[in-house]
């Protein structure tokens, strides 16, 4: 369904479900509650039918029932659904969808099958899928998934070669054998007024794309060092990880295809990669870490109708590294009327807006160079006399970013060996890092 | 070609032109359907794109259906499939055309490319139509042969298909047999899964007038097809692996060494990426580990993790349906979850269904270690912009008070609310302060110095209102201004339109009256009159009835109006422990995510596999235990949840639960029969004691594993045996009766061992372990840490009952007990057997 909610692809599999669901699911959705302030949830029920949905670039993926189903299984196969049909186009966004309609339809037809899963795997269903993708243009196309933010800035990489579709030939009919591995960290991060880290945490993934033929055998070394779980499961014991350097994850998990005979031991993954985007495998980390970025923010009265707000960031990474994309956004008192912004002397690619409908000012820089500084100071204008309480009133601040070939939490893919099927057979392998910020918070 | 987007906007309001261009396809497909011509395959697929197209935004295509049919006739796969598409479609509103559709549909299924086969059989499967079901029987009998195992998934599904368009049909054909010797033979994987998953829809749905089918169903539960499938595990597909691990989840072992070997089977399962997979596993070891108190609480600790990743990995979307589990299972057991508070802590660009979760985990999780930090946590957010997102943790602040645990730091955070002069702020936090003083009266100093500083026409929220007002009224004596701020709401009595506010208004000003009454004579006469004027029926009333008892007498007035302060001690909890247990009975399904069990929400025939999980657990039992359970009441069983107070359902469950657990018939103290479900080292232990006299020793027992009365019973003379009726019943109306009628035997005080308090988490297992000593409750509940059950018993030979009211605080570890019997003489001999039976809950 799209954003308007007009429906591109519809299929009803066990006609339990009377027909207008798609109007009363777009309409419960837009307006969940009248003030419009929450979303609606991704389950919810109405008349003895049951919605799910999912959003994906701004499309939706809704699955109706009447039975009491499991909802992660409704919503993880709305999800592998949307990446099912993202390996085949290439690219997914609602004109591609709209312009290869069909072979959607086909796609549906195998992974359901009178309203059961049958298979949601790409290689599966490669054999059982004829139509051939329309691909659209890539240049201009909405990122999707967590791979796609390689494809700003990063000038390492073939700019197409994560938008090509499993089935798609290149020009020339000949296909380019490489595989991906992407090493995606999402941080966050809450700072206390003063500074100090409250909560830290790192969610990430090893994602890997591979567009080799005949399906080799492939091993992943992780750190030799790194622990897992906290004191206690793992063979070694890192109950002191900060001295000792060592990785410590909290927990992970792993796609169905890894094998772990000898993770144990050697901390090297095997498996044989499935064709299409998959995560190798999850995991999550508490164990303290250094921020990329610390944020200052000082509020000074300046009379009783005026303040000035300074917020600075520092970029506490190597010189060699640079952020891009980073927004810094923080709330002000809802009786702000003005905010007049004044940047640092020759500050570059740097933009500022004070939201006028919520009440926030937002800071926008192109990019970070690792050690540097930027300052941005804000002169607020209220409408109100204000009672002393402004830091009350205002904040938090928040920070997103992204930092390619940076990862918080130094787990590596020490080496990526792929099984030789020939001495002359040299795939390209793609290894890629790289760290966004999930919800970095400082307080004030 | 796709929907165009704009042009379909213009085209759907017009219906004309729509009509115009379906005439024009039709021409078009008239003209290609015999042609031969090279590149007409490609012509073809453009037109029926924009057939579907039309399809797809509900443009009526199906004038088209003949000219389709023709078209199809090609060796073109992408062309067949579109065909069939629009086939499957509109074959159910046009059953005369759907009959152009068999000839062709058949012949395709005896195609020589497997992949040909196997779709023209499900699309002739999926047309839908009554009288063509004939035309199904041969082709669906040859593809459960064929040798291609993608027209076996096909065909199996097709099954199914057949039996919802007639069921006779597909019974008859003896199909059902057929699919089970191909689920438990079947090389391929997913035959066997698809075998499975028609197999449970055909015959739960048979069950309800078939008994062999109900039978059937019953042995794909039993333990060589649930070890059949479990050892083929990883050669499922994930989702596969989420039907049999549903299936397994139902399965009841016969002894503990099965359920760890099971557990362990899967216990990899639990590292892996899908979440559902996760949930699924998770569901059967919570379920298997019922009965096994201090396993169950390991079974928590070793999920934490895998879920806390599955919440932080994944889409938004995903992550709600596990933390909506990880919801129910924090609420269960806080303490489990309360070093992890931290993992509960709101983020910043989360959704709000998201972060509502949270802040109820919070507030559950609070223990004495952590409440600071998280009351501090809340206080960040109460002052967000998102403004329901600070409501709701200011009203989560309210409840951790409520909880009891570190009061005096959190009214002072609850009374700088009142400082932070945002409306909404105020407002919540003024009904938390009246909830607060409520309960703990000794605060009202602090509390009402700040909350007499508060403006109230600041204060325009009815519940707000009515709170302040509240306050004025009962602490009119240390507020100096209360009358006078009474005074002048009373004043605008016209312009207040909630009458729940006026209301409390009234009540305000009568208390006032009679603590200062020379201030507020003036205000109380206004509020009366204006009450009596009031178009609003219990505003009316309420002024009249004050007015009535003034005139009356003042001073009973008064002792109605200002009766002494009693504090509350707890607020009532809005779900009921059965209704919980319900929800847990279904985990991995919607009714987590709604908290509502499925009665609340689907109608019967759609409860899914869950409700057929109840019912299951009932009619296995009956084949071991039929003597001990009465056949009538497991069938009635799933009637009656309906209709029956959830009460009276246990106890008709009662039995049946207690049927599966324990093997012996009829509970007697000397036998140590529960010993068949205690753990192996506990065995070492209890056996050799237990062999001896088992009165004495009960009392060893009692030492020995923590339960220590408070006030120790001199040991008396051996009581005479005492032997309690297992299936003894009684209905709640009698038993309040009785409660009311008889004098109290026996009072008695115990500390309840670590253990015991661990696994009172779930109080529906401490009501197993005693309906294993032929205790069984009647009513219960409460919330952490004060728990309240009723109990009673019956003895074996004569009708006389024991009834037990029990008081359990978990934090302070005690118990208090109450018997009352009809026989008086051996109430002590039932208070051994009960506390015996209580000292080796969460032991076992």
């Amino acid at each position: 369904m799209s954003q308007r909610g007009d429906n591109i692809v519809f299929r009803d599999y066990r006609g339990d479900v009377q027909k207008g669901s798609a109007e009363i699911f777009f309409r419960k959705v837009k307006f969940w509650k009248e003030d419009g302030q929450e979303e609606a949830p991704p389950v919810f029920n109405a008349d003895g039918v049951n919605y799910f949905h999912v959003k994906v670039v701004g499309l939706l993926f809704v699955a109706t029932t009447r039975i009491n189903l499991s909802p992660s299984l409704v919503l993880e196969l709305l999800q592998r659904i949307a990446r099912v049909i993202k390996d085949y186009l290439g690219v997914l966004n609602e004109d591609s969808l709209r312009k290869n309609f069909v072979l959607v339809y086909e796609l549906l037809d195998e992974v359901i099958d009178f309203g059961y899963v049958q298979s949601t795997s790409t290689e599966v269903l490669k054999s059982y899928v004829f139509n051939e993708p329309i691909v659209i243009d890539a240049a201009r196309l909405q990122p999707l998934g967590p791979a796609s933010i390689f494809m700003q800035g990063t000038k390492r990489m073939p700019g197409t070669a994560v938008t090509k579709s499993v089935v798609a030939n290149e020009p020339g009919g000949r296909k380019r054998e490489e595989i991906f591995v992407d090493i995606i960290e999402k941080i966050s991060v809450t700072f206390s007024s003063s500074g100090y880290i409250l909560t830290s945490e790192i969610d990430g993934t090893i994602q890997m794309k591979s567009y080799l033929t005949g399906n080799p055998e492939i091993r992943i070394a992780l750190n030799e060092d790194l622990g897992i779980g906290k004191g206690g499961r793992s063979i070694y014991d890192y109950r002191s990880s900060s001295g000792s350097g060592a990785v410590v994850l909290d927990d992970c998990n792993f796609h169905e295809s890894v094998r772990l005979d000898s993770f144990d031991t050697d901390r090297t993954l095997s498996l044989i990669p499935p064709d299409g985007e998959f995560p190798v495998m999850n995991y999550r980390m508490t164990q303290e870490f250094k921020p990329p970025f610390r944020i200052n923010t000082l509020i000074e009265e300046a009379g009783p109708l005026k303040a000035e707000v300074i917020i600075k960031v520092s970029a506490e990474f190597s010189a060699s590294i640079t952020a891009n994309t980073i927004v810094v956004e923080m709330p002000l008192p809802k009786y702000t009327t003005r905010v007049s912004f004044g940047l640092e002397p020759g500050a570059a690619g740097q933009r500022t807006d004070f939201k006028e409908a919520t009440k926030r000012l937002e800071w926008g820089l192109k990019k970070i160079v690792g050690g540097s500084e930027h300052t941005l100071r804000a002169k607020l204008t209220f409408s109100q006399e204000t009672h002393g309480n402004i830091t009350k009133e205002s904040g938090p601040v928040n920070m997103t970013f992204t930092i390619p070939m940076y990862n918080a939490s130094r787990l590596q893919v020490k080496y990526l060996q792929i099984a030789k099927k020939s001495s002359t057979y040299n795939p390209y392998r793609w290894v890629r890092y790289v760290t966004q910020a999930n919800s970095y918070v400082a307080r004030i | 070609m796709a929907p165009p987007a704009q042009s379909q906007r213009t085209q759907s309001p017009s219906q004309p032109s729509g009509k115009g261009e379906v005439s024009d396809l039709k021409t078009q497909l008239r003209q290609l359907a015999g042609s031969r011509a090279p590149g007409v395959d490609d012509s073809k697929r453009e037109l029926f794109k924009k057939v579907i197209s039309y399809m797809t935004i509900g443009i009526d295509v199906s004038s088209v259906f003949g000219e389709m049919v023709m078209c199809s006739v090609t060796p073109d796969i992408v062309l067949k499939k579109m065909c069939y598409l629009y086939v499957g479609n509109y074959a159910k509103v046009n059953p005369d055309l759907a009959l152009l559709t068999i000839n062709f549909l058949q012949r395709d299924c005896k195609d020589q490319d497997p992949m040909i086969r196997g779709l023209a059989l499900r699309s002739l499967c999926s047309l839908r139509v009554a009288n063509l079901v004939e035309y199904l029987v041969g082709p669906l009998g040859l593809g459960l042969k064929d040798s291609n195992s993608y027209v076996r998934t096909v065909a199996v599904f097709g099954v199914l298909k057949l039996y919802h368009i007639s069921a006779s049909t597909c019974i008859d054909e003896e199909f059902p047999v057929t699919l089970k010797h191909l689920m438990l033979n079947d090389p391929d994987a997913q035959v066997v899964a698809n075998c499975l998953t028609a197999l449970q829809e055909i015959w739960s749905a048979e069950a309800s007038n078939s008994e062999d089918a109900s039978r059937e169903r019953e042995a794909l539960i039993s333990k060589p097809v649930i070890y059949y499938f479990l050892n083929r595990m990883r050669v499922f597909s994930e989702w596969a692996q989420c039907t049999v691990l549903e299936l397994v989840s139902k399965y009841v072992p016969s002894d503990n060494n099965e359920i760890f070997d099971i557990m362990n089977l899967l216990e990899d399962r639990l590292q892996h990426a899908n979440g559902a997979v996760v949930l699924a596993t998770i569901k059967v070891f919570l379920h298997l580990t019922l009965s096994m108190n201090d396993v169950h609480q390991q079974v928590y600790e070793r999920i934490k993790a895998p879920l806390l990743t599955l919440v932080s990995s994944g889409s938004p979307e995903q992550s709600y349906a596990v933390l909506s589990h990880l919801h129910l299972l924090v609420m269960r057991a806080p303490f489990i979850f309360a070093s992890d508070y931290k993992h509960f802590y709101c983020q910043y660009n989360e959704p709000s269904y998201v972060k509502k979760l949270k802040l109820e985990m919070l507030t559950a999780v609070a223990n004495e270690s952590n409440t600071y930090e998280i009351v501090t946590e809340l206080c960040e957010y109460a002052a967000n912009v998102d403004i329901p997102i600070a409501r709701e943790s200011i009203r989560a602040v309210g409840k951790i008070a409520l909880q009891q645990y570190d009061v005096n730091a959190i009214v002072d955070r609850l009374l700088q609310f009142l400082e932070m002069e945002k409306d909404y702020v105020t407002a919540e936090a003024l009904v938390l302060v009246k909830d607060l003083l409520r309960k703990y009266p000794q605060w009202s100093q602090d509390c009402i110095a700040v909350v007499g500083s508060i403006s109230s026409n600041n204060v325009q929220e009815p519940k707000a209102k009515a709170a302040l007002i509240w306050m004025l009224g009962e602490y009119s004596q240390e507020m100096h201004d209360a009358p006078y701020i009474l005074e002048s709401l009373i004043e605008n009595w016209d312009e207040e339109h909630s009458a729940e506010v006026r209301l409390h208004l009234l009540t305000a000003v009568m208390k006032c009256f009679f603590k200062r009454a020379p201030e507020t004579q003036k205000a109380l006469g206004d509020a009366l009159s204006a009450g009596l004027a009031d178009f609003h029926q219990d505003v009316h009333d309420r002024a009249l009835f004050y007015y009535r008892l003034l005139q009356y007498n003042v001073s009973v007035a008064e002792s109605v109006v200002n009766p002494p302060k009693q504090a509350v001690s707890v607020f009532a909890d809005t779900q009921s422990s059965e209704i919980k247990d319900r929800i847990f009975d279904e985990f991995n399904s919607l009714s987590v995510v709604y908290q509502k069990p499925s009665y609340m929400f689907t109608d019967k025939e759609h409860r899914g596999p869950f409700e057929f999980s109840d019912e299951l657990g009932n009619l296995s039992i009956g084949a071991e235990a039929a003597e001990n359970v009465a056949p009538s009441l497991m069938v009635e069983a799933n009637d009656k949840d309906l209709l029956l107070s959830t009460s009276e359902e246990e106890e008709i469950k009662g039995p049946a639960y207690n049927g599966s657990a324990y093997s012996a018939p009829l509970y007697d103290a000397s036998s140590p029969s529960v010993s068949s479900l205690s753990t192996q080292s506990e065995l070492a232990i209890s056996n050799p004691i237990l062999s001896g006299n088992a009165s004495q020793s009960s009392f060893a027992i009692d030492d020995l594993l923590g339960l220590v009365p408070a006030s120790a019973p001199a040991p008396a003379p051996l009581p005479p045996q005492l032997k309690l009726n297992s299936k003894a019943a009684l209905d709640p109306g009698t038993f309040q009766q009785k409660w009311r009628q008889l004098s109290l035997a026996l009072s008695q005080d115990f500390t309840i061992s670590p253990q015991g308090v661990a696994a009172l988490t779930t109080p529906q297992t401490l009501l197993r372990h005693m309906q294993g000593h032929s205790i069984h409750c009647i009513a219960s509940g409460g919330q952490s840490p004060n728990f309240k059950f009723f109990f009673f018993a019956q003895k074996a030979e004569e009708p006389s009952n024991y009834l037990v009211e029990c008081i359990i605080n978990t934090s302070s570890a005690k118990a208090q007990i109450k018997i009352k019997a009809d026989d008086q003489t051996t109430s002590q001999a039932f208070s051994d057997l009960f506390q015996s039976a209580l000292s080796k809950f969460g032991l076992s």
